[in-house]
C-alpha cells in the first residue's frame, strides 16, 4: 500500500511571532521555519507503516514556495522515499492546498493519506477533511491510533468527550493529533542520503487547479496584552485575594 | 439569507456550545434555523426550540446519523445549505470535523473559529496561537463558519412556552464507508470543562497521574473542571479531553487556576481570556507568570492541601 503524507512549513513553534506595524500579516523575515509539527507526526506514522510492512512505499507532499524543500528533505530524511513540490508563491488556504492535494491522489492513487490535523500558523484544521470531501474518501480526523486491519483501517480519534474509535474502508484520509507517536530525529546518515531521493517539481498550472483563495485576509493585529498581576506571599493571602478584590469564589 | 446552525449535543443532551453559537449568528443577522442530526434526538430538538432567536429547528433523526459520522452528516449538510447564506457550528471536535467537508462538497472556503462578527461576510479569528487576531473576509456565496464558543455569550431560553416550529427532515445519507466501533468517553460530575466557570489545571509539575487527586479535591469545594496542560496529557497524569491549549480545550472561565504548569505559548492560546488567572509555580521565572493575575511562587505539594484546607 501506497502512503501520501501532506506536510506544510510554518513558523517554528518555539518562535513569537511579531505582526506587522502595517497590520497586513505577520512578520516572516528572517523567522526559523520548519515543518508544521503536526505534519511531523503524519510523516513518522506513515514511516511506521513502512518499517511495519503495511506500507510498501511513502510519498511526501507540499505546496508552497521554493524554500518548503527543506521541509520535503527533512521529511525524505525520516524516511519518506520520495517528494512532490507543487511550487507556488500564493497564500494558499485550506480548499486551494485541497484541491491540489486531490489531483495527487488521483495521480499517485494512495492507499492512505496521512496530513496533520492542523497547521500551527492558520490554526485552520480544514485540509484533510476538504481532502477527504473532494476525493469521496472517509476521514479519521484527530487520530490517536491507527491500525490496517483485514483491508481496513482503525482509527481512535480525540474527541471532546474522549475517545472515539471508527473503522473506515480503504483509501481513507487521516489527521495526527498529538498522541498518535513521538516523531524520531533524523541522523545525519540519513539527511545526507535524502539529498539524493527524488523530489518532483509541479505547478498549480499542470495540476490544472486554482489556488487563489476567496477569502481575503484583510487585517492582522496583535491580541489584546494580558498584564502581569502580583506575586502573594502566602496561600492565606491568594485567598484573601481571590475573596475581596477578585471577587471569584466565596 | 438565512442562517443555518449544527446543534452539538452529548449523551441526549443539547450541549451549552450551540447557545453561544446562536448568539454569533444573531449577530450576523437574519432568519434563524438550528439542525439537529443524530439518532433519538427529540428532546434535543424540543431544547433547541426554545433557544431565543431560533425561527426552525430541523431535524435529521436516523441511525445512519448516530454519532454524527462526519461522511453522513456533511452530504445532509450539504443538501440543505443551498437554501442558506451561512451555516455555523460549534468549533468542537464535532464542528471542525464536519464543516469543512461540507464546505469543500459545497466548494466553498471555510472560516474557523471566529471570536468575533464584524459584518455579514467578516470576521476575526486568531491564527498563531492567538499570538495574532486576523479580520478576515469571504466572497463566497455560501458561508461556512466554525465559532469559538466561549468568545460569544449564549442566547438565554425563550419566555414563551412555545418554542420554534420542528421540522423533520427526511434525507438520509447513506454511508457505506465509515463504521462507529466503540467510544471511550470521560464519566464525570462536574461541570464541562469549556463552560465550567471555574477551572483548575495541572501541568508536567504534578509529577504523576495520582496527583491529579490533589486538584480533583480542591475543584470539588471550587465546583470547577479539571484541565491539563499538553505535558501532562503527554505524559499520561491526565486524558486527552482536559488538554487545554491551541489544540486542545479553549476555556474562558471566571477563575483559571494553573498549577505547576510552565506556560507555553501552545497552552497560554487555550486559557488566557480567563477573567482571573491564578499561578502556582515553584519557577518563579515560569512564563505563567507574566499572564497571572496573581501568583504563588510555590511546592505545589505545599500549597495545595493548604488551599484545599482554606477553602
Amino acid at each position: 500500500m501506497k502512503v501520501l503524507v501532506a506536510i506544510k512549513r510554518v513558523i517554528d513553534y518555539n518562535v513569537k511571532i511579531r505582526v506587522k506595524s502595517d497590520h497586513s500579516d505577520v512578520d516572516l523575515t528572517n523567522v526559523k521555519m520548519a515543518m508544521n509539527p503536526f505534519c511531523e507526526i503524519a510523516v513518522e506514522e506513515a514511516v511506521r507503516l513502512k518499517e511495519k510492512g503495511v506500507a510498501t512505499e511513502v510519498v511526501v507532499v507540499t505546496i508552497g514556495p521554493k524554500a518548503a524543500q527543506e521541509q520535503l528533505r527533512t521529511a525524505l530524511a525520516l524516511g519518506a522515499d520520495r517528494a512532490i513540490h507543487v511550487e507556488t508563491d500564493l497564500r494558499v488556504e485550506s480548499l486551494g492546498a485541497a484541491r491540489a492535494l486531490a489531483k495527487i491522489v488521483e495521480e499517485q492513487q494512495p492507499g492512505l493519506v496521512i496530513l496533520g490535523k492542523q497547521a500551527i500558523d492558520t490554526d485552520n484544521n480544514q485540509t484533510g477533511q476538504m481532502l477527504a470531501a473532494l476525493t469521496g474518501l472517509p476521514q479519521g480526523t484527530f487520530a490517536s491510533e491507527v491500525a490496517v486491519e483485514d483491508g481496513r483501517l482503525r482509527v481512535t480519534r480525540e474527541i471532546d468527550g474522549g475517545l472515539e474509535t471508527l473503522e473506515l474502508t480503504l483509501p481513507a484520509i487521516v489527521t495526527t493529533d498529538l498522541r498518535l507517536n513521538e516523531p524520531r530525529y533524523a541522523k545525519l546518515p540519513d539527511i545526507m542520503k535524502a539529498k539524493k531521493k527524488p523530489l518532483e517539481v509541479r505547478t498549480p498550472a499542470d495540476l490544472g487547479v486554482e489556488l487563489a483563495s476567496r477569502i481575503k485576509l484583510l487585517k492582522v493585529e496583535p491580541p489584546a496584552e494580558r498584564q502581569a498581576g502580583i506575586k502573594v506571599g502566602s496561600v492565606d493571602e491568594l485567598i484573601d485575594k481571590l475573596k475581596n478584590e477578585a471577587k471569584v469564589i466565596s | 439569507m438565512s442562517i443555518l446552525v449544527l446543534a452539538e449535543h452529548h449523551n441526549g443532551v443539547l450541549a451549552d456550545a450551540t447557545a453561544h453559537v446562536v448568539a454569533a449568528a444573531r449577530q450576523i443577522g437574519g432568519e434563524l434555523h438550528v439542525l439537529v442530526v443524530g439518532e433519538g434526538v427529540a428532546a434535543i430538538a424540543e431544547a433547541a426550540s426554545k433557544l431565543d432567536g431560533v425561527g426552525r429547528v430541523l431535524v435529521a433523526d436516523h441511525a445512519n446519523y448516530a454519532h454524527l459520522l462526519a461522511e453522513p452528516t456533511a452530504a445532509l449538510m450539504a443538501q440543505l445549505a443551498d437554501d442558506y447564506g451561512h451555516v455555523l457550528a460549534a468549533a468542537s471536535t464535532t464542528g471542525k470535523n464536519v464543516l469543512p467537508r461540507l464546505a469543500a462538497l459545497k466548494g466553498v472556503g471555510q472560516i474557523s473559529e471566529i471570536i468575533a462578527v464584524q459584518g455579514v461576510d467578516t470576521f476575526k479569528r486568531p491564527i498563531y496561537a492567538g499570538n495574532a487576531i486576523a479580520t478576515v473576509q469571504s466572497e463566497d456565496t455560501l458561508k461556512v463558519i466554525t465559532v469559538r464558543a466561549t468568545a460569544f455569550d449564549a442566547v438565554a431560553a425563550t419566555q414563551s412556552d412555545d418554542g420554534a416550529a420542528i421540522e423533520a427532515i427526511d434525507f438520509v445519507a447513506d454511508n457505506d464507508q465509515s463504521t462507529f466501533i466503540e467510544e471511550q468517553l470521560a464519566e464525570s460530575d462536574r461541570p464541562e470543562l469549556g463552560s465550567a466557570k471555574v477551572v483548575i489545571s495541572g501541568g508536567r509539575g504534578m509529577g504523576s497521574r495520582e496527583n491529579f487527586q490533589l486538584l480533583e479535591r480542591i475543584a470539588d469545594k471550587l465546583g470547577a473542571a479539571i484541565g491539563a496542560s499538553r505535558a501532562a496529557v503527554d505524559a499520561g497524569f491526565a486524558p486527552n479531553d482536559m488538554q487545554v491549549g491551541q489544540t486542545g480545550k479553549i476555556v474562558a472561565p471566571e477563575l483559571y487556576i494553573a498549577v505547576g504548569i510552565s506556560g507555553a505559548i501552545q497552552h497560554l492560546a487555550g486559557m488566557k481570556d480567563a477573567k482571573v488567572i491564578v499561578a502556582i509555580n515553584k519557577d518563579e521565572d515560569a512564563p505563567i507568570f507574566q499572564v497571572a493575575d496573581y501568583g504563588l511562587v510555590a511546592d505545589l505539594f505545599e500549597a495545595l492541601p493548604a488551599l484545599e484546607r482554606q477553602l
